[in-house]
Order: structure tokens, then sequence, then C-alpha cells
């Protein structure tokens, strides 16, 4: 569904990634883990046309998206739940949603959003209050609900766990592995790499702007190395 | 007490101009933060080439019509040329580029058209209207049913379609508005060339009244600015309130005081509202949790 062949960028002269090739197939559930400053965010936010690539090629669904603008590639079923929620602090949770169909006005507008107030009830409860009044896993889940309002056929998730209690970041992770069921393949990059490879298929490591290791995310968790690295067992 | 009625009438009329241009104000602003400077030429642009048109030959709504579709593609250009390339740039920048925008399209008016005052006909005759006792002109009315549409239409625009939310949801977070689907780039276009008609759209109300040369402009935007600070910048609501109260306390000022004090007392008036409500009479008080 999505390749990534050689994909370089840069902020200014300084490349942050060099050359990281990745493959997500129909189905799956992908995770990208590594530290903070491993170049994660910066490789969701070119896939999702919101951070130029200097090199390298990113193909979805067999179109390249070199040339596609970032608010065209919701529209072939590329959506991103972006890194720090970016949810619209000005309005409301209601139209948060609304905003996240923002291309479409037929009927099944209403019943996603009953399907999204069905997965996160507390966001029915505060529909018409400000969305910048909701706490850190309120908007979490504002985030991840309002891309699945796109119709995404590949959803990136980046860092849904962060900064928020243990308790919601196991019912954010049950969320993600239940998308499987709603036919969204998923592409997640998180710093929780236990929590994600537990929920993933396959796995990537990233280290300073590269992929290190990649596999099965089982054979991931148990390989000592990503033991003792990144899930401090 | 007909002096009253006299000078709430006056109020209303030139504080149903201001709303407007405040109005403008409130479009760019929502789309992107910028206070839009040149919003008062925009005013001028649709009295001068309305004024340009009509004496051309051609029929005085046609010339109207054709003012206001000729500023907004002038507000478009503004956005293409000097806005959109700099993009990213912080929002003084941006301000700072429309007010030298302003300064460049007074200049090309002294040019293109020239130096005097202009006026054409009032829609409906001059005569005034008597209403107990005080009198009214029929261009006042259109000024003020001018200034309430464009508030309810606005308001609407906002509050109940897509496109208007698209538009607060770019103000809120561009970028999160290009995720969403959103062409961001397009929904500043949309802004100024929407922004652009409205300020036409009071030139051309207000013209017969008032007049109109080059340098109007200047005027109209401090006045505009002050009436949307007053009323809570971003706010159609604001706008309006901002704009009528604000041409009522110069007339009254003008009135029972002395004209000469007229912008003084208004300008006291706000500050000591913005002193009191620094978010203006309808701001919402930004509440964000990170």
């Amino acid at each position: 569904m999505l390749t990534v062949e050689g994909l370089r960028s840069r902020y200014g002269r300084i490349e942050v990634l060099h050359g990281i090739d990745l493959q997500v197939d129909s189905g799956e559930i992908v995770t990208v883990v590594g530290a903070n400053g491993a170049g994660k965010t910066t490789l969701l936010k070119c896939l999702s046309g919101t951070q130029p690539v200097s090199d390298g090629r990113i193909v979805f669904r067999g179109d390249n998206l070199g040339a596609v603008p970032a608010h065209a590639r919701l529209k072939r079923g590329l959506a991103q739940s972006p890194e720090g929620r970016q949810i619209f602090t000005n309005l409301s949770v209601e139209e948060n949603l609304r905003l996240g169909a923002f291309l479409y006005t037929d009927d099944r507008v209403d019943r996603d959003m009953a399907d999204a107030f069905a997965m996160f009830p507390i966001l029915k409860d505060k529909r018409h209050l400000p969305a910048g009044g909701l706490s850190g896993g309120q908007q979490q889940m504002l985030a991840i609900a309002r891309a699945l309002m796109g119709r995404p056929s590949c959803l990136l998730l980046d860092e849904p766990s962060m900064g928020l209690a243990p308790l919601l970041v196991a019912q954010i992770f049950e969320v993600i592995g239940d998308l499987k069921r709603r036919d969204v393949t998923v592409l997640l990059v998180e710093q929780n790499a236990f929590g994600a490879l537990k929920i993933a298929d396959r796995g990537y490591v990233m280290e300073t702007g590269r992929v290190t290791m990649s596999g099965p995310a089982a054979e991931l968790i148990a390989d000592p190395r990503i033991r003792e690295a990144y899930l401090g067992l | 007490m007909d002096a009253l009625l006299q000078f709430i009438f006056s109020g209303v009329t030139v504080g149903a101009v201001y709303a407007l241009v405040a109005l403008g104000f409130t479009i760019i602003y929502n789309a992107s933060d910028v206070v839009n400077f040149a919003q008062g030429e925009f005013v001028m642009l649709g009295g001068m080439i309305t004024v340009f048109a009509f004496e051309a030959g051609m029929p005085l709504p046609l010339a109207a019509v054709l003012a206001v579709l000729a500023t907004a593609a002038i507000g478009v250009a503004l956005n293409k040329l000097a806005i959109e390339p700099a993009r990213g740039a912080p929002v003084v920048t941006l301000i700072i580029i429309t007010i030298g925008a302003s300064i460049l399209i007074r200049g090309a008016a002294q040019l293109v058209f020239d130096k005097q005052l202009h006026r054409f006909p009032a829609f409906s005759g001059d005569d005034p209207i008597r209403i107990l006792g005080a009198t009214i002109l029929p261009q006042s009315l259109w000024v003020i049913v001018g200034a309430l549409v464009v508030f309810v239409g606005l308001w609407l625009f906002f509050t109940r379609t897509l496109t208007g939310k698209a538009v607060l949801a770019t103000a809120n977070n561009r970028v999160a508005a290009q995720l969403v689907g959103i062409n961001t780039a397009w929904v500043m276009t949309l802004s100024f060339g929407l922004s652009a008609a409205i300020g036409a759209l009071a030139g051309v109300l207000v013209t017969p009244i008032t007049l109109v040369s080059y340098d109007v402009g200047v005027a109209l935007a401090l006045k505009g600015f002050a009436a949307a600070m007053l009323g809570g910048m971003g706010n159609p609501k604001g706008a309006l309130a901002g704009g009528l109260l604000l041409g009522l306390l110069e007339a009254l000022t003008a009135g029972y005081l002395s004209s000469q004090y007229k912008d003084a007392v208004a300008f006291i008036v706000i500050l000591g509202v913005l002193f009191a409500m620094p978010q203006g009479l309808f701001g919402k008080s930004a509440t964000e949790r990170v």
C-alpha cells in the first residue's frame, strides 16, 4: 500500500533523514520506534506532505506522491494524526470532527460521527465545548477520531501515547489495534516501543535518521538489543 | 429630543461604514491572524472605480458591481503577490506588508485616477426622509442595510457553512487544516477576495454621502480597526457592535460637545474598554491546554 524508497529530508542545511526505506502492506499495523530525535516525526511529515522531501520516493497505492500537495493526500486515502494533537482549539469538538470529513458532504458523515462518538463516548459528552478545553487524553482521542472522519485507507499516527496517563495509553493502543477491523492500515510512530510493538504486525527501528533494524513485531520485542535500548528490560 | 435623534441617525450611518470596514478586517484576521491595513484602500477603490466607470458612461449599478469585482481581484492579487510569497513569516511581518500595500495602492490610485474629491448620485435621490422631527438621507438607509446584510451573511458563513469553518480552522492551525484536506492557499485567496469585496461595497454605499478621494482609506482603516478591536477582533458581532458604537460616540460628542473632540472621546472610550476587557466586548478569552 505504502512504499518509501531512499527518502531524504532536511531542515535547512541539516539532513535529518538519510535515505529511509519502508514498506506498509494493506491491512497491516506497522510501527516505527526509536528515541527522541531519530527522525520519526519528520518521516511522517514527509509522508503527509507537510515537510519537503529532498530525495527519494513515496509511492502510495501505486501513485508517486512527490508532486501531490499536503491537502490533496487525504483524498487519496492517506490521513495523519499529527504529533501534539494539532486539533482546532477555537472550534467545538463536533466542528473538529466535521472538519475531519471536510472533503465529504454525504450521509456517511453523520454515521462516521456517530461511530467516533461510540469509540470515544467522552467526546460525545463534550461535543459542543471548545476543543481547546479538553484534557490531553481527550484531545488525542479527538485527533484520532478526526483523522478517521477523513475515511483513510492508511492512517499515520504520530506519538499518540505522548504525555498521557498509563490508563489512557492502554485505551489508545486498544483503539489503534481495533482499526484493523475497520480496514484501516496503520503506520504508527512511537517512543513507547513496547506498547507499539505489542499491537503491531511489523516494526522498524530508527536511529538518527536511518532504519537500523526491521522485522516482525514479535521478533523485535524478543530481540535483546531492542529490549535493552528501547524497552528498558 | 429632535437633536438627539438627529445625532443618532448620523452616528448610526457613520457607524455602519465603520462596521463594514471592521467586518472586512474580521475575515482576513479569521483566516490568517493578519490585520490587513490595506482594508481602507479597498473602500477607497470601491468608491473611485465606481465614480470613474460612471463618468465614463456606465450605468451606476453596473459601475458599482464592476468596482466590487475589480477590488476583489485586487485583494486576491495582494494575497498572491505579497502575502503568499511571504508565507511562514511572522504575523507582524505580514501586517507590515499590508501597510506597504496600502501605501502602494494609494499612490497608484493617485496616478490612475486623480487627487480630486468625487461623488456620484445617491441611489434613491437626495431628499431627506423626516422621522419624528429628525431627518435621514435615503443613502444612509442604504449604508445601514448594507452593513446589516453583510453582517448576517458573514455570521451565517462562519457559523453555518463548512467553508466558513474551514476558514476558522485555517487560522487556528494551518498544518492541521491541510491534513483534513483543506487547501489553505485557497482559503487565503477567498478571504482576501471577500474582504476586498466588502470593503469596496462600503465605498460604493458611502461615497454619495462622504465623497471619495484617493486618500480616504487611511482614516477609515484606522476607525474600522478601532471598531474591530472595541468589539473583539475576529468576531462579526463585535465588528458590527464596535462600528455602531464608535459611530454613535463620535456623533454624540460632535453634537453635544464639539466636533473637534469627537475622535478623542471615541478613542478614550475605546482605551477604557480595552483596559477593562482586553478581548474587546465580544472577544472570546483564549482557553487552551497544551
